[in-house]
């Protein structure tokens, strides 16, 4: 009955977020904007991390809850060593990018915006990366993949063993 | 006002600018269907996320259905809210919101009073098309000491979300994920428990699904009555006798006490008492309390905690410990009715027909959800065993006369039992919002001044507004009153009083829209708020028409002083009357 819930975070984390927090003013109606930035810093999104933010912006973690799983692009797990992302953008589409993708979660054994055990590996889906000549697109870390077809998937996880 | 003319189903009407096609339709006495929608009129509520589409009407000239709740009437505007057209992509509407629900209605605990079954019933849909094939979510059911979620029977309403944000603003739920996910609840979908949830009720009260239900004890208590070795003694709450009839057919607003008695009786109860007698009981200590305090106030005293706040709701209660933990000297120490009830049931009268406390079963009947938590919090049990051992809410009661097979409209009328079922009244009027400052001044002026009171009705401490004010001139002393209810409405004055600047002696707050008459548990008003005005209306009825209406005169109240607690607040009232509240509030700290 009298025990509180704790939210623990490291000093810097909080001096962090409180800054980005204030540089918009608190303001409750820029959650996606801050909860952006905010990402954009850690990486991700952990319930530790929602909670500061709506504490300082004095709104529920509810509320900054729905905005984050409403949204794609935001996460809660942490992006894994090699982020693995497929583009899902037209051309890439019809050229197959769905099988793509299909291919890289039987292998690895995710789902979109999951990352694996060891952390070495995390699979997103992302909106046309500007690159349709080359459809369809596979971008690791900052290397990118063009003319990708189901059967070079296997090839291209071997690269980061 | 502007006005302008619209043609609805063939005829003409003149409404004001601005009106809705739903409420234009409405005041013709047409009935287009609605799911999502809802709204309280004088209470302010309104819950229109535009997004079930049931209510869907064709407008000539227009391409597309307009969905009538959302949709403001033009001038000329032909509209027809029953066309073929419209009939049919209702039907597709219904079924597309059926397809990913559970069809286990048999033993849901929501049939027979649901808004989507009923929806179903009244579109008459007799087979969901593509039903084996759609996602079914899975979510876990999630069961606290009050509300149990079964999220799988969500319909993205946003009702519960609507009362526990805007009117509540608890904010211990929202919506969450999109598509087929979408559902309400706490934040990382954890439980209720884990969320600065007050367990108003407020959301399971406008749920039109069994999505939010209350956690159902009447299994339990039948078992205790079939015990031959328990006495069990029940306590019916003020708000019910008000609220009862209406699951039977009788029409809001009529009070039923002597049948609600009866049935209780021959339910196999063995001691059928009242929680008004602890509501004056209430009057007695709280009273007392702002009495010491005010004295030491008018005396210079910085440490006189003024404004005194009420404490007999247990929504309320949660509420300050989550959010305002700082103030959590301010709140009287009295325990809320149900629970002085329970202590003084275990104590004065199991001494007095002499059996053990452990051979007893106390039964609380409550318009509210927040007493089955505050039930079972562990300051509130002797040994591990518990004042109040069950409570059940005004539906629960319903269900359990209806299990009995008891005619309730044609039950003749019995009384309470003595000595813990005399009351007056003042403690029927807890039921309503301003109802417990009420007879609380009528006790105060009394005791304070040594004279008679010249009036009794404090009219201007009553009405719906969400925050009100007055001033009682107590024999030359300005007593400065303050009234909220709904959490929102709370909060408004809370933070006055945070920052220094309330200008109130005392402070009645109540959760729940309406006070108890609009609990949690109460029977469901479907969005019809005249239903909550006329049940306040009963209660004031009632007071008006009882021999006794000041606490201080109740003589089982003065009874149980002279053989028991002694004085107001004396120690052993203390001791059974008064508790102390926590601080529940999530901290952030910095990891070492
Ligand atoms: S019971 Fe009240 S506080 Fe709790 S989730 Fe429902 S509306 Fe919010
Ligand atoms: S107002 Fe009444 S019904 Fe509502 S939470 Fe408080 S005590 Fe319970
Ligand atoms: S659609 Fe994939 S790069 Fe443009
Ligand atoms: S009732 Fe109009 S959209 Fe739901």
């Amino acid at each position: 009955m009298s025990t509180t819930i704790k939210i623990e975070l490291r000093q810097q984390d909080l001096k962090k977020i409180h800054e980005i927090c204030d540089s918009f003013n608190n303001e409750p109606l820029e959650l996606i904007n801050i909860l952006h930035k905010t990402q954009e810093h850690f990486g991700y999104l952990p319930a530790e991390i929602q909670d500061a933010v709506a504490d300082k912006l004095n709104i529920s973690t509810a509320q900054v809850y729905g905005v984050v799983t409403f949204y794609s692009f935001f996460t809660m797990t942490p992006k894994g060593k090699h982020p693995i992302s497929i583009c899902m953008g037209t051309a890439c589409y019809v050229r197959g990018a769905e099988r793509i993708l299909d291919e890289f979660k039987k292998e690895l054994g995710l789902q979109v915006g999951q990352t694996t055990p060891d952390g070495k590996f995390s699979l997103s889906s992302l909106r046309c990366v500007g690159a349709c000549g080359l459809a369809p697109v596979v971008i690791v870390g900052n290397k990118t993949y063009g003319r990708v077809a189901p059967d070079d998937v296997k090839a291209i996880l071997k690269e980061y063993e | 006002m502007e006005t302008i003319k619209i043609t609805i189903d063939n005829k003409q009407v003149e409404v004001e600018k601005g009106t809705t096609i739903l409420d234009a339709a409405r005041k013709m006495g047409i009935d287009i269907p609605t799911l999502c929608h809802m709204r309280l009129d004088d209470l302010n509520i309104e819950n229109k996320p535009g997004g079930c589409r049931i209510c869907v009407v064709e407008v000539q000239g227009r391409r597309n259905l307009a969905p009538a709740c959302i949709t403001q009437c033009v001038d000329g505007a032909v509209i027809r809210t029953h066309s073929p057209r419209v009939m049919n992509a209702r039907r597709t509407v219904m079924e597309f919101i059926l397809s990913d629900h559970p069809k286990d209605c048999l033993i849901c605990p929501k049939s027979g009073n649901c808004d989507l079954q009923n929806m179903a019933h009244r579109l008459g849909i007799r087979e969901i098309p593509g039903h084996e094939i759609a996602e079914i979510s899975t979510y876990r059911k999630d069961t606290s000491p009050s509300i149990i979620r079964d999220l799988d029977k969500c319909i993205m309403c946003r009702r519960c979300e609507m009362m526990c944000n805007e009117v509540q603003t608890v904010g211990a739920i929202g919506a969450f994920n999109r598509g087929f996910m979408a559902a309400v609840g706490p934040a990382y979908e954890q439980d209720l428990e884990h969320s600065p949830c007050t367990y108003c009720g407020q959301c399971v009260a406008v749920c039109p699904t069994g999505a939010l239900t209350e956690v159902d004890h009447t299994r339990e208590v039948l078992r205790a009555i079939v015990d031959p070795s328990k006495t069990v003694v029940v306590q019916t709450a003020p708000a019910v006798r008000a609220a009862l009839g209406e699951e039977f057919g009788m029409k809001p607003g009529t009070l039923v006490t002597g049948k609600m008695v009866t049935a209780l009786k021959e339910l196999g109860f063995d001691y059928v008492f009242d929680t008004d007698f602890a509501a004056d009981l209430t009057i007695m200590e709280e009273g007392t309390e702002l009495l010491t305090r005010l004295k030491k106030f008018l005396n210079g005293d910085k440490d006189a905690n003024i404004p005194i706040l009420t404490s007999c709701c247990p929504g309320w209660v949660n509420f300050f410990e989550h959010n305002y933990p700082e103030l959590r000297e301010v709140p009287s120490t009295a325990k809320s009715p149900q629970q002085m009830f329970g202590a003084i049931a275990k104590s004065y009268f199991a001494e007095k027909i002499n059996i053990n406390r452990k051979d007893m079963v106390v039964v609380s009947i409550m318009p509210c959800l927040a007493k089955k938590y505050e039930r079972q919090r562990p300051e509130f049990s002797v040994d591990g065993n518990p004042d109040v051992d069950f409570s059940l809410s005004t539906r629960e009661l319903a269900s359990f006369i209806r299990q009995a097979n008891i005619d309730f409209a044609n039950l003749p009328e019995s009384e309470f039992d003595r000595p813990l079922g005399e009351s007056t009244g003042a403690a029927v009027i807890f039921g309503n919002t301003g109802g417990v400052i009420e007879a609380a001044v009528r006790t105060a002026y009394e005791v304070f001044t040594g004279k008679k009171l010249s009036r009794i009705d404090f009219t201007e401490l009553r009405g719906m507004e969400g925050v009100r004010q007055a001033t009682i001139d107590v024999d030359g002393f300005p007593l400065n009153i303050g009234i909220a209810h709904g959490l929102g409405n709370a909060r408004k004055l809370l933070d006055d009083v945070k920052a220094g600047r309330s200008k109130f002696h005392a402070i009645e707050v109540m959760a729940c829209p309406g006070g108890c008459v609009g609990g949690g548990g109460q029977p469901l008003h479907h969005g019809d708020s005249a239903i909550l005005k006329a049940r306040a209306k009963a209660l004031y009825d009632a007071d008006r028409d009882m021999p006794i209406r000041l606490s201080h005169e109740n003589p089982y109240i003065i009874q149980l002083y002279k053989e028991y607690l002694g004085e107001p607040n004396s120690e052993k009232a203390h001791h059974l009357l008064h508790t102390h509240y926590f601080d529940r509030k999530a901290k952030i700290v910095v990891k070492q």
